[in-house]
């Protein structure tokens, strides 16, 4: 609790006021806290433009959607015609949806580079495990946001979209089908459906977003940015206390951030204005067809950000299956020659593998492709355990890394790629190897992370001043 | 119970009878709470018109050419009625051998006792069956014809092709090996009214 403070006599009625306001409020203890006096690391790259775009996007995303529901209509019989009234009839109402549209794809590629960036630099190391964590549950509620937002205008594509992604639910044992009718509220997508999806879409996910990316930031701003040299600026303090490498985020960062903003929004403008379906990525051709329960389109992909999980689900078959059993025995076999344990313990690993292949054999493909789908965005949760390497960027990490994490990203979008095609042989196969690569990537860190040279880190951040 | 403690010492002795009745106060508060989230999942579940809206649909085969199928709307989905031609169900004979359950004995989609048989169905030029896929829902396309097409193995004799995630099925709606989809296609229960009504949804037996 604060003391109570007076304004010095005769000080200016701005002064006053605010003198008033924070024996209140703690107004200029929150603004220095987080911007005059919350001092970032002076040698932030490009890629930390992505943090303050996606909260740009978020507010984008929030304006334009309350616009939006101030005209669309969440019955099944409404639904399309109301999307195509906004298009058509509500003046510039087809600039709100585009943006909204657009803005959907464009959160995607700021959160993925994001993400990416925090992956580069070690950002989720000790002591940023919390931010990383709150930041992929921000990524989880993203996709169900997304995914919820996708079946309101009501064509060929939300439908049949949302019907896939029920139906996975309905792959779990036992109590499957009751889930999938629960999240339905009917025995086929339908009217409840779609009046659920909207009230979640539009109220439940966003509170959940919001106060997420509120945690994300509390934490942040707690421990301190990270930097593209992994170098912690709190250990060299000048004598008043502040970081030596530290500038306060406002105004260094905030006029930093405007040019990002500015190029962003340039390009997010020309989308908007001269390719607002981006060829049929943002928005898919067939989505301009209203929904018809009864036939399902020829060919149906999920929105392009969704397709490097969709097609690890697509890789999981009977004969991935049974891979997957092979290795989960070689590595039982592995566990009982070298993990060093002692006696009768030195079998478990090897009867935790027969166990674990007897599961994987008790139940469908169906099932473990969905828990594959799951797990591929639950596997970046315990990231911060999982490296071990004893430096955080990639700047002081042996060379042969960034070989690695360019084939982790061409990967993932080869997997993004195949995603959007129809299934084939070699694609199935493919994508077969691009899950097992993805999922090696993360579950063999423990293991690669701590090998190789890893060269001496700076005491200070590299800088060059312009 | 506190009376013999003097008021400088209260906050540095534990009260454990004011701890128990703590804990048990916010055991039942959360109790209160968890009961109060019943009602709230519970409107998650179909409503009651929902439940209502199942009601058995009549069709009209009589127009129905042999190699064709028509399409009708049962509980929301499609219902497929294939009428076989010769050839058609001489290819079941071949598939056999290249389906997961050719006796339809699989119970997660429970067929019929009436369809367990080799076509899936009561008499054996009709086939009844729901087209969603048993994989993710979608409903997979006719590929009637044999023969090579895109998608489709060259040695094609003729069934179903879910574009989704590229599950085939036979003429009888059964499963090829190594499919995402793990079921044949669900049959409903259905029954004929007459050689040329058929009633979806509804069995001798209900």
């Amino acid at each position: 609790m604060a003391e109570f403070k007076e304004a010095p006599a005769g000080a200016p009625v701005g002064e006053k006021l605010l003198t008033w306001v924070d024996n209140r409020f703690p107004a200029s203890k929150l603004y220095k806290e987080h911007l005059s006096e919350y001092y970032a690391p002076k040698n932030f790259n490009w890629m930390y433009f992505f943090g303050s775009l996606a909260m740009l996007v978020l507010v984008i995303q929030i304006v334009t959607g309350i616009f939006l529901t101030m005209h669309y209509k969440p019955d099944a019989n409404l639904a399309f015609a109301s999307v195509e009234y906004i298009m058509r009839d509500v003046p510039w109402g087809w600039l709100v949806r585009y943006m909204h549209s657009t803005g959907a794809s464009a959160f995607f590629i700021v959160v993925y580079l994001h993400m990416f960036r925090g992956m580069l630099y070690g950002s989720y190391q000790k002591p940023r495990e919390l931010i990383w964590i709150f930041g992929v549950a921000i990524f989880l509620c993203l996709m169900a946001e997304a995914f919820m937002g996708y079946l309101l205008p009501w064509g060929q594509m939300s439908y049949w979209g949302a019907q896939v992604i029920i139906n996975l639910f309905a792959a779990i044992p036992f109590v499957g089908n009751d889930l999938s009718i629960l999240i339905r509220g009917d025995y086929v997508v339908g009217d409840a459906t779609l009046n659920r999806f909207f009230a979640l879409h539009v109220i439940a996910l966003p509170l959940v977003i919001v106060g997420l990316v509120v945690a994300h930031i509390i934490a942040l701003h707690e421990v301190g940015s990270n930097n593209p040299d992994g170098v912690e600026i709190k250990a060299k303090k000048d004598a008043s206390g502040k970081p030596l490498d530290g500038i306060p985020f406002h105004p260094y960062y905030t006029v930093h951030d405007i040019l990002g903003v500015s190029v962003f929004l340039l390009l997010f403008s020309a989308v908007v204005f001269f390719a607002p379906t981006m060829g049929g990525f943002f928005l898919e051709f067939n989505n301009f067809i209203p929904a018809d329960p009864l036939k399902t389109p020829a060919h149906i992909a999920p929105v392009w950000y969704f397709t490097p999980f969709y097609s690890m689900l697509r890789a999981v078959t009977t004969p991935f299956v049974n891979v997957l059993v092979g290795l989960l025995l070689v590595a039982g076999v592995m566990g009982f020659l070298f993990a060093g344990l002692k006696g009768i313990w030195r079998f478990a690993p090897m009867g935790a593998a027969v166990v674990g292949a007897g599961v994987l054999l008790a139940f469908d493909p169906k099932f473990w492709g969905v828990v594959v789908m799951g797990l591929g965005v639950m596997i970046l949760f315990p990231l911060p355990w999982l490296d071990r390497s004893p430096v955080k960027s990639i700047r002081y990490r042996p060379s042969w890394n960034k070989w690695l994490y360019g084939a982790f990203v061409v990967n993932f979008l080869v997997l993004g790629y195949l995603g959007i095609l129809p299934p084939t042989t070699l694609g199935t196969i493919v994508s077969q190897a691009g899950t097992l690569f993805y999922f090696g990537f993360f579950l063999l860190m423990p293991w690669w992370s701590r090998l190789g040279e890893f060269k001496p880190v700076p005491d200070r951040v590299v800088f060059q001043p312009h | 119970m506190s009376g013999t403690t003097s008021d400088a010492v209260a906050g540095s002795e534990i009260d454990k009878s004011k701890r128990t009745w703590i804990a048990i106060a916010g055991c039942a508060g959360a109790a209160g709470g968890v009961a109060v989230a019943v009602p709230f999942v519970s409107t998650f579940a179909p409503s009651e018109r929902a439940r209502a809206a199942g009601a058995p649909v009549e069709v009209d085969i009589s127009a129905l050419e042999p190699g064709q199928m028509l399409r009708v709307e049962w509980r929301g989905k499609p219902v497929w009625v294939v009428r076989r031609t010769p050839e058609m169900l001489e290819s079941l004979k071949k598939t056999e051998a290249q389906v997961v359950d050719p006796q339809s004995a699989r119970t997660q989609y429970p067929t019929p006792e009436y369809a367990r048989n080799q076509w899936r169905s009561i008499k054996p030029e009709f086939f009844v069956g729901v087209g969603i896929c048993t994989h993710l829902g979608c409903s997979p396309t006719d590929r009637l014809q044999s023969g090579p097409q895109p998608s489709l193995p060259d040695d094609w004799l003729g069934g179903f092709f879910c574009p989704c995630h590229g599950s085939t099925f036979d003429l009888a709606g059964r499963v090829f090996r190594n499919m995402p989809a793990p079921d044949n296609l669900e049959v409903p229960p259905h029954m004929y009214l007459s050689d040329t009504r058929l009633l979806v949804g509804e069995d001798q037996k209900a």
